[in-house]
């Protein structure tokens, strides 16, 4: 079978698999080779799975020639980000402490892509730890962005948004802690989605930081993104934070609202993430998603959110006092890495210096010292009041519209080394991002044309919590009118 | 170390320390902070079983050894027990949230003991002690027991060990940490306090509450005050108490180190201190350059414990006669004082519906205790059968049994079964007629005429001694069936009439 009549989306795959229109092998094992090609170009993976991949989709088929459904993700390809818990096969979280650790058991999300017959093709590649916003922490490479490899492809979750870009897979999990998700999937131009805080397990995401990390998915069209998120959206018994079924019924049927339109939806173009510190090239793309929402019927506004230019303060306290806690049990003692020396304290040292990169460990510093006895009040108290905060002004912002409108980046995908020097200027990608992590609430980033550099434009919606359905309608209208990629901003 | 001091109780329950140096009078406070697991089936957040003495590692999973990605889920069953011993401790239940205290430690999986701090469960209780001390509890709280360490090689402490293992099958175990208040004033009150608590424990069914199992462990605030401070004095952690004969001990000992380092005109250091049970000492605790800073700040993977009032208006239902109001019950049944040894040793034993029932079948209340007290401890005692107790009773209170012989026949009613009348007439207790003993009285009297004048002549001691002498030769001669007061009734009898 040849790469020109192939389908190219999940939706259009899975579908053709499950009419046994089409072998997932056959599926699989073009994706292989275009991972064959440009892997070593592009260092999406820490692995890949081919041989997995290739049991996985005969098993499919099988089912299939047997006259059973394999799911709603039948005979797909998916790559898997190296933060997730994958039963017996190395996970790394792309940091030395962990390499060769290989976890007994599967995150639920991995379960359930499994269940719903995909094929995982791989282990993607992250910032360590999911820290970062270039996967240029990662300890074994960056990822390189497919669309022009002297650029980042953003992160933490550059590995999965990579892989998607580049044709390796379709769909991809990711996760998304202060925008990990969004950010790569606007620096390379792709679809990818941060779902509602306990829309999707955590049980197997190994935890960065826990009140904020949620896992999604990636793609290259806003159905396939709904169709995963449909496939992995659900309450799990393992995850107290995970919300109950019966409150989450709209926000898990996506694939059935994108072709509802706009008509009458309330969009918010949010002023404080249109000025200073956005490119104008990015800024004017945004501009012109809105014209597109207005043109589809939507009553597109401005809306001031105040409290949103203290979220990354905020959030740079908050994370790293939770990182500080949840990556404390990288002693050395029970799995991964251990640096022997004379006494126990002496090997958790000795064993945590060696095995952590810089990024991770001044995190740890951070938040160590957040949480101190005398400086909690100042800064993880006030941190935790700032969250409250913005919770606040966002209510009273959906108060009087439906979704907001962003930019995801302030900027395109800038160039390996660019901003590794200064952590603050890193840090600063992830403005438009953060604040939903803060709120719990769902956002997406989807492309919108190439800014002047010719680089990929991603504009960002927000919605309430559980307003995915409203948030991937809103998506569908600015997927159709969407400016070529190819064609950068004049 | 010199200890001019001497000491006596005064007023019962105060333990007043004395200085031979100034005279200054101090007194003991000390409050009790009580770790004990909770008899769940599984552990705290996972499906693991909670069971002790099982092969190293093996109840254990992703969860309980905080494995990279798991998660914690809180067992229903413990949220219940904890709130039926705070409600058992006139505890109110709030609203809690469960924190993170974090320090390194490899007998804690993830470097952090998910525990309360600022919301706990249970607050604001208190328990009242036989002596009728009522003892403030600050709160009770869940967390998470940690695995547990050997060390080999060097002093057995982790410090210098060759090597050291860790099982963390306990990991994960739930526990509740009882904080009391610094209310307690002796150390014997000390020990009374965890014999009520574990009472308490066992018949919520909180726990198996076993000090020798590690299921019930205690640490020691000891502070020392001169009498008529109000302020307290400041105060140290005794660690490493692991019977109710150490915990007695090492109060007695930390409250004289600080009473003489306060007479030599030192301070006393806030510190965390380890009883050495062979030393007979405690000593500083590993010497920190720094306070331990835990960074507590609250479990994001854990929601906020919201019990309904339904669920505990349920748990206050249920809730068992506790022992103190046991102890009132069985005071007014058996006409014996509520703090006497009888009444306080047969609820610790669990004998008390046993008495009451035996009470009701007719049996004199002070006799059946004193049985319970001092001859019933065997297991048996549970399967006795009330009215036979009763039975036994009667019979010695009419004459038939002596005391003597009353222990005889219980001891093989508990093991039988069989009725008192049959196991006295096997044994062949019999009344002895009161004619009868006095002549066999009279005809060793006769036989004695020495020991009789000094009987009759002597000082107290004497006469003490002889009248061991005359009980002697008449329980040899009644072959131990005399009844030992009768005899001295006679002798008594014999003696005023011979004067």
């Amino acid at each position: 079978m040849s790469n020109s009549v192939l389908p190219t989306t999940a939706v259009e795959i899975s579908r053709a698999v499950r009419a046994g229109e089409l072998s997932a092998r056959d599926v699989l094992e073009v994706h292989l080779s275009a991972i064959d090609a440009r892997e070593g170009e592009i260092n999406a993976f820490n692995l890949v799975l081919a041989d997995e991949a290739r049991a996985a989709a005969d098993a499919v088929d099988r089912v299939v020639a047997g006259g059973g459904d394999p799911g709603l993700l039948a005979g797909v390809p998916l790559a898997v980000k190296d933060n997730l818990c994958t039963r017996g096969i190395p996970t790394t979280c792309s940091s030395r402490i962990l390499e060769g650790w290989r976890p007994p058991y599967d995150a639920t999300v991995v379960s359930r892509v499994a269940a719903a017959g995909a094929i995982s093709v791989g282990k993607t590649n992250l910032d360590e730890f999911a820290m970062g916003s270039s996967t240029e922490n990662s300890a074994f490479g960056p990822t390189r962005n497919p669309r022009d490899t002297s650029r980042v492809p953003g992160g933490s979750s550059g590995g999965s948004a990579a892989a998607v870009a580049a044709g390796f897979a379709p769909i991809s999990l990711g996760s998304d802690t202060g925008g990990s998700i969004r950010q790569p999937a606007a620096l390379c131009g792709v679809v990818g989605v941060k779902p509602t805080y306990g829309l999707v397990s955590r049980y197997g995401l190994i935890a960065f930081a826990s009140s904020l990390d949620q896992v999604g998915p990636f793609s290259t069209t806003v159905a396939d993104s709904a169709l995963l998120l449909e496939a992995i959206a659900g309450h799990d018994p393992l995850d107290s934070t995970s919300i109950p079924d019966a409150e989450t019924g709209a926000a898990r049927s996506l694939l059935s609202v994108l072709d509802d339109g706009v008509a009458g939806l309330r969009v918010g173009l949010v002023t404080e993430l249109m000025g200073e510190g956005i490119a104008p090239d990015v800024a004017a793309r945004v501009r012109q998603a809105a014209e597109a929402l207005a043109a589809a019927g939507a009553e597109v506004g401005e809306v001031s959110i105040p409290a949103l230019s203290y979220g990354l303060s905020a959030y740079y306290l908050i994370a790293p006092a939770e990182a500080s806690s949840n990556l404390a049990r990288y002693d050395g003692v029970r799995y991964g890495m251990r640096v022997d020396a004379d006494t126990t304290a002496a090997m958790n040292t000795a064993t945590r210096t060696a095995g952590f990169g810089p990024e991770v460990k001044r995190r740890i510093m951070l938040g160590t010292y957040a949480l101190s006895a005398g400086y909690y009040d100042a800064y993880y108290g006030k941190a935790l009041r700032v969250r409250t905060l913005i919770c606040r002004d966002f209510a009273a912002a959906y108060q009087n519209f439906d979704v907001l409108l962003t930019p995801t980046s302030p900027t395109t995908a800038f160039r390996f080394g660019e901003k590794t020097a200064d952590p603050l200027s890193m840090y600063l990608n992830d403005i438009c991002t953060i604040p939903t992590n803060l709120a719990g609430h769902p956002a997406m980033s989807l492309p919108f044309g190439a800014g002047a550099d010719g680089m990929p434009v991603g504009v960002q919606l927000m919605a309430p919590a559980l307003g995915e359905a409203t948030m991937f309608r809103a998506a569908a209208v600015l997927e159709a009118a969407a400016p070529d990629l190819s064609e950068a901003l004049q | 170390m010199s200890l001019n001091l001497t000491h006596e109780p005064i007023e019962g329950e105060h333990f007043l320390i004395t200085s031979d140096l100034t005279g200054d009078v101090w007194e003991i406070v000390v409050g009790l902070e009580v770790h004990c697991e909770l008899a769940t089936v599984t552990k705290l957040f996972c499906g693991c079983p909670n069971m002790f003495g099982d092969e190293p590692n093996t109840n254990v999973c992703p969860v309980c050894l905080g494995l990279p990605g798991s998660l914690p889920v809180l067992n229903h069953q413990v949220v219940e027990l904890a709130m039926r011993l705070g409600r058992a401790l006139h505890c109110s239940v709030e609203p809690s949230v469960f924190a993170r205290k974090n320090y390194f430690y490899p007998d804690m999986p993830k470097d952090y003991q998910v525990s309360q701090f600022d919301r706990p469960i249970n607050v604001d209780g208190w328990l009242d002690l036989p002596d009728g001390t009522r003892v403030g509890i600050e709160r009770a709280h869940i967390e998470e027991d940690t695995g547990k360490n050997t060390h080999a090689g060097g002093s057995g402490r982790i410090h210098g060990a060759d090597y050291s293992l860790v099982d963390y099958n306990r990991a994960g175990v739930p526990l509740v940490e009882i904080v009391g208040r610094p209310h307690i004033r002796h150390p014997e009150q000390a020990k009374v306090y965890i014999d009520e608590l574990r009472a308490i424990l066992l018949a919520t069914e909180a726990s198996d509450a076993k000090m020798e199992e590690g299921s019930l462990r205690v640490d020691a605030n000891v502070s020392v005050r001169r009498v008529g401070d109000p302020a307290l004095g400041r105060r140290c952690e005794i660690k490493n108490l692991n019977s109710l004969r150490s915990l007695g001990r090492a109060i007695e000992y930390e409250a004289r180190r600080q009473v003489d380092l306060l007479e030599s005109g030192e301070t006393i250091k806030q510190e965390t201190r380890h009883w050495d049970e062979g030393a007979g000492r405690t000593r500083p605790g590993r010497s920190k350059e720094e306070a331990e800073d835990y960074r507590y700040f609250q479990e994001p993977d854990l929601v906020p414990l919201v019990p309904g009032a339904d669920w505990i208006a349920a748990i206050d239902a249920a809730l068992p006669v506790l022992p103190a109001q046991r102890r009132v019950d069985l005071a007014a049944a058996s006409g014996v004082g509520i703090t006497e040894t009888g009444v306080v040793i047969t609820v610790q034993r669990d004998l008390d519906a046993l008495a009451l029932a035996a009470i009701a079948a007719g049996g004199d209340g002070r006799r059946v205790l004193t049985h319970v007290e001092h001859n019933l401890s065997g297991e048996g005692a549970v399967d006795l059968e009330p009215s036979l107790l009763a039975q036994l009773v009667q019979l010695e209170l009419a004459g038939q049994l002596t005391a003597t012989q009353a222990k005889t026949v219980l001891a093989d009613m508990v093991v039988t079964g069989r009725t008192p009348e049959v196991i006295a007439a096997e044994l062949g207790f019999e009344a002895m007629d009161t004619s009868e003993l006095e002549g066999i009285v009279d005809g060793i009297i006769a036989a004695s005429p020495d020991e009789w004048e000094g009987y009759c002549s002597g000082d107290d001691k004497r006469r003490g001694k002889l009248q061991g002498f005359f009980v002697g030769a008449v329980m040899k001669a009644t072959k131990g069936q005399a009844d030992g007061k009768a005899v001295n009734a006679i002798l008594d009898a014999r003696r005023n009439a011979a004067s």
